[in-house]
């Protein structure tokens, strides 16, 4: 009798032990990645995906500090500051085997470089990559580009000798019609390799044993299954039947429901978006409003009467169920640029915004037409109807139109709308990355975002100046002015930085990324 | 005879064409792909660049009668979401799709006739009332509705069966099929009664009032008459008579099954063709869009002409009213 006990132990042991030998984690979300080609799409899903298996230089943590990856130090060269020096981590190979070297970094960041490379832009300062050793590499600019290294953070590294002997050197482009190798295959660096794809059904990833971080990373997850799961419903289904362990968007109308079921909880964390709200500040005449002649959004005391009317803080309790941040300026807290004073949510004063529109003229109101999506962000549009309503009180009578977004974006981009909600992410982490698209004027290279008809040269001046300013403390205080002016013209109207949620198993261990984008070798199991 | 076979299939080319022309108008205001293809950071050069292209810049009447051109050679063009040739995803998605279909069709004929059956020879009973009501909820409530409903009940609550995806399919090189696996049957289930619940109820309902038709006809009461017993009169005498409509309409029906599986293979994250045709949708794939329309018409124009023409076989009349006409 007393030897059942310990035999019990030990098959109780045996089978948690070999349980935990292949830790299997189901991962779901909303969209698959379109492609396995790392240069071919600049889109969150698809890098979350290739994060996986591919490695860039310089990556994000999960905190989104920028820490080493392939590379493993990085600074510009003290005789030039025009080339950024890249010393490579030695001993790394490819999953196939193959080993990693400069050659390979250098055929990877040539190949983004391409015009079918969804990434060139952000190399576009990009003149010319030197591999002068095997384990160094040295990226020529044409100026000085103090940030460099935030540009290669989903930068990734394929095998030059795998691109090669599979006819993937050239990116995956959408009009040549042949389908490429590498937008079904992968062979990287990463901690996972890939075993199996069906797109928008199935991906199978394992373990890569040969991983050069194995000591580094906690690596408890073994295999991953993802399957993107559309229908918000049925996602949140899968996951309270305990058919996946791990989905990255919770409806907020579902948050309570899975934070309360048996064995699940939900993770929170400020995402790196901020929503907001832009105005044609720059015709002297709109297209969708009521007033005849005359831009009532150019005078800046409607729109500071305007960003009083908004209430943030309603938004976000009713609209939110809680789930947001209310901003004051348009960048997410984690960009460089970003002060607690600048986000400071404007005070709701209905009686202040009144007077400042009877100042301006428009003591009897006026009416206008909201452009706003509805398939893009967080319930986008539940936000444009509660905005309407605040308009009203200040005597703006908001038409609200609200499409998809493969409608919306168009009108914004082709300067057809007077008053839209915009949403915006900063991969880079600086804000000259908000500068460049959405306050610069508007032209061939700049301002693509830029919805306001804003456009100021002494400021266009000083965005294009920051591209080139090496001194770190100068570019900071560069950044304060551009980031007055913005503020002072009213140029947006912040709304708030939305909230990501993750739903989980129990026993899953792990913190949110503000980028939204899970990296599995940093997960833990319990 | 040939003539009017000729006639037919012309008509129906006719009727794909403008069907082809009609989607192509409208995909101007599905919306932009350009914004969804290119990334955040792209500049207003590149968005000119690539919609000169795709050929976007085009009126629509240009981009159709280019579809047209290389869908004649066979070739549907490259889908913009996924980079791939159309017709090798379309093929791809078939088997899910078809498979959810068969099953779906089988479960609506087989419950369909059953309870018709049985709710015609007990028209007052309590069981044969519920049915009734019950299959009132069945036309009404949308399909969306009833798939979250049952996902609700068997996954979340009861843990039976998946709420989503396909299981484990067993790939036969040109075909993938969820037949041979026992988790491939499981996620069959809740599927094909979603997508068959709305048929189901219509063959129930026809079963029944054609056999209570039937039931009333002269010659059944003569077969009881005769001392056949019930079973006989009713399985091998009633039955028959009634299944000849009941076999029209569920041919018609099967087209709609595969047709509008859009919205339960959304719900359950089937890999069908539905989704794959949502998912164009919503990304503005244009390529994807068009082949799938152009094959379901393909489809649907398919079973109408086998429809006219059968019953150009089977009536008679036509034919002696074709060559009165002509006389």
């Amino acid at each position: 009798m007393n030897m059942t006990k310990p035999v019990l132990l030990a098959t109780l042991l045996a089978s948690t032990s070999l349980a935990a030998h292949a830790d299997t984690l189901r991962w779901a979300r909303a969209g698959d990645a379109l492609t396995l080609d790392p240069h071919a799409q600049n889109e969150g899903p698809t890098s979350a995906l290739a994060h996986q298996i591919m490695e860039p230089l310089v990556m994000r943590d999960m905190t989104g500090a920028m820490v080493p990856a392939l590379a493993t130090e990085w600074a510009p060269s003290p005789d030039d500051p025009t080339v950024w020096v890249f010393k490579l981590r030695e001993g790394v190979t490819f999953h196939d085997g193959a080993e990693f070297d400069s050659e390979d970094v250098k055929f990877s960041l040539d190949r983004a470089m391409t015009p079918d490379s969804d990434y060139k832009e952000l190399l576009a300062s990009v003149v010319e990559v030197r591999a002068p050793d095997k384990y160094t590499i040295e990226i020529v600019t044409n100026g000085p580009n103090p940030i460099m290294p935030n540009n290669l953070t989903n930068m990734f590294i394929m095998d030059k000798g795998w691109a090669e002997a599979n006819n993937a050197v050239k990116v995956q482009d959408y009009e040549g019609g042949e389908d490429t190798f590498a937008a079904k295959n992968a062979n990287g660096t990463g901690a996972y390799k890939l075993v199996s794809r069906e797109p928008d059904v199935k991906t199978v990833l394992t373990i890569n044993e040969n991983y050069w971080g194995k000591d580094e990373f906690p690596l408890d997850v073994t295999e991953i299954v993802y399957t993107p799961i559309q229908n918000a419903a049925t996602r949140v289904a899968a996951l309270l039947s305990g058919e996946v362990d791990f989905i990255q968007d919770v409806p907020v109308q579902d948050l309570d429901r899975v934070a309360n079921a048996d064995g699940l909880k939900v993770i929170t964390a400020p995402q790196n978006r901020v929503i907001f709200l832009g105005m044609n500040q720059g015709d002297a005449d709109l297209a969708n409003d009521s007033v005849e002649g005359a831009n009532p959004l150019a005078d800046k005391r409607v729109r500071q009467a305007m960003n009083m009317a908004i209430n943030r803080d309603a938004i976000k309790q009713v609209v939110m169920r809680g789930q947001s941040q209310p901003a004051g300026m348009i960048s997410p807290p984690f960009v460089n640029g970003w002060t607690a004073e600048l986000d400071a949510v404007p005070a709701t004063d209905i009686e202040t915004a009144r007077q400042l529109m009877a100042d301006a003229g428009y003591g009897d109101g006026f009416s206008i037409q909201l452009d706003c999506p509805n398939d893009r962000y967080i319930n986008d549009e539940a936000i444009c109807q509660a905005i309407t309503g605040m308009m009203a009180q200040i005597g703006i009578t908001v038409n609200l139109d609200a499409k998809p977004k493969a409608q919306h974006f168009p009108l914004i981009n082709k300067l057809e709308t007077d008053f839209y909600m915009l949403g915006w992410g900063v991969p880079t982490y600086d804000s000259e990355y908000i500068f460049n698209f959405l306050v610069h004027t508007k032209g061939e290279k700049y301002g693509s975002w830029n919805g306001t008809r804003f456009s100021d040269p002494d400021l266009d001046m000083k965005i294009e100046a920051l591209a080139s300013e090496t001194d770190l403390e100068k570019r900071d205080q560069m950044i304060a002015e551009i980031w007055e002016v913005v503020q002072d013209e009213i140029l947006y109207l912040p709304i708030h930085h939305q909230v990501l949620n993750w739903g989980m198993a129990e026993k899953v261990d792990t913190i949110v990324a503000p980028d939204d984008a899970a990296h599995f070798k940093y997960f833990m199991l319990k | 005879m040939l003539a009017y076979v000729i006639r037919r299939v012309f008509q129906s080319l006719i009727v794909l064409l403008v069907v082809g022309l009609v989607a192509f108008s409208m995909f101007t205001f599905v919306g932009d792909p350009i914004d969804n293809m290119l990334g955040q950071e792209r500049t207003d050069a590149d968005i000119a660049r690539l919609r000169a292209q795709l050929g976007l810049d085009q009126p629509f009447p240009v981009q159709y009668l280019r579809f047209l051109e290389n869908a004649i050679q066979g070739n549907f063009g490259v889908s913009y979401r996924q980079g791939r040739p159309v017709a090798e995803i379309i093929a791809e998605r078939a088997p899910a799709t078809l498979e959810l279909a068969f099953v779906s069709g089988l479960f609506a004929i087989t419950f369909g006739i059953g309870l018709g059956v049985f709710t015609a020879l007990r028209r007052n009973g309590w069981a044969a009332n519920t049915i009734m009501t019950l299959s009132l909820v069945g036309v009404s409530l949308p399909t969306f509705l009833i798939g979250i409903v049952l996902i609700y009940i068997f996954s979340v609550e009861l843990n039976w069966l998946p709420s989503f995806g396909r299981g484990e399919v067993v790939d036969l090189g040109w075909w993938t099929t969820g037949f041979l696996t026992a988790s491939g049957l499981k996620a069959l289930i809740l599927p094909s009664i979603t997508l068959g619940l709305y048929q189901m109820t219509l063959i129930m309902r026809l079963v029944r009032t054609e056999m209570l038709e039937v039931l009333r006809q002269d010659y059944i009461r003569f077969a009881r008459a005769r001392g056949l017993k019930d079973r006989a009169v009713h399985f091998r005498h009633a039955l028959k008579n009634t299944l000849v409509p009941v076999i029209t309409v569920t041919g018609l029906q099967l087209g709609s099954i595969i047709a509008f599986a859009i919205i339960t293979e959304t719900v359950f994250q089937w890999p069908g063709v539905g989704l794959l045709f949502i998912n164009a949708i919503q990304f503005v794939d244009i390529p994807v869009m068009a082949a799938y329309l152009m094959l379901i018409s393909v489809m649907f124009v398919m079973i109408n002409l086998i429809v006219d023409l059968l019953y150009f076989a089977i009536d008679p009349r036509l034919r002696v009213d074709r060559t009165a006409a002509k006389g």
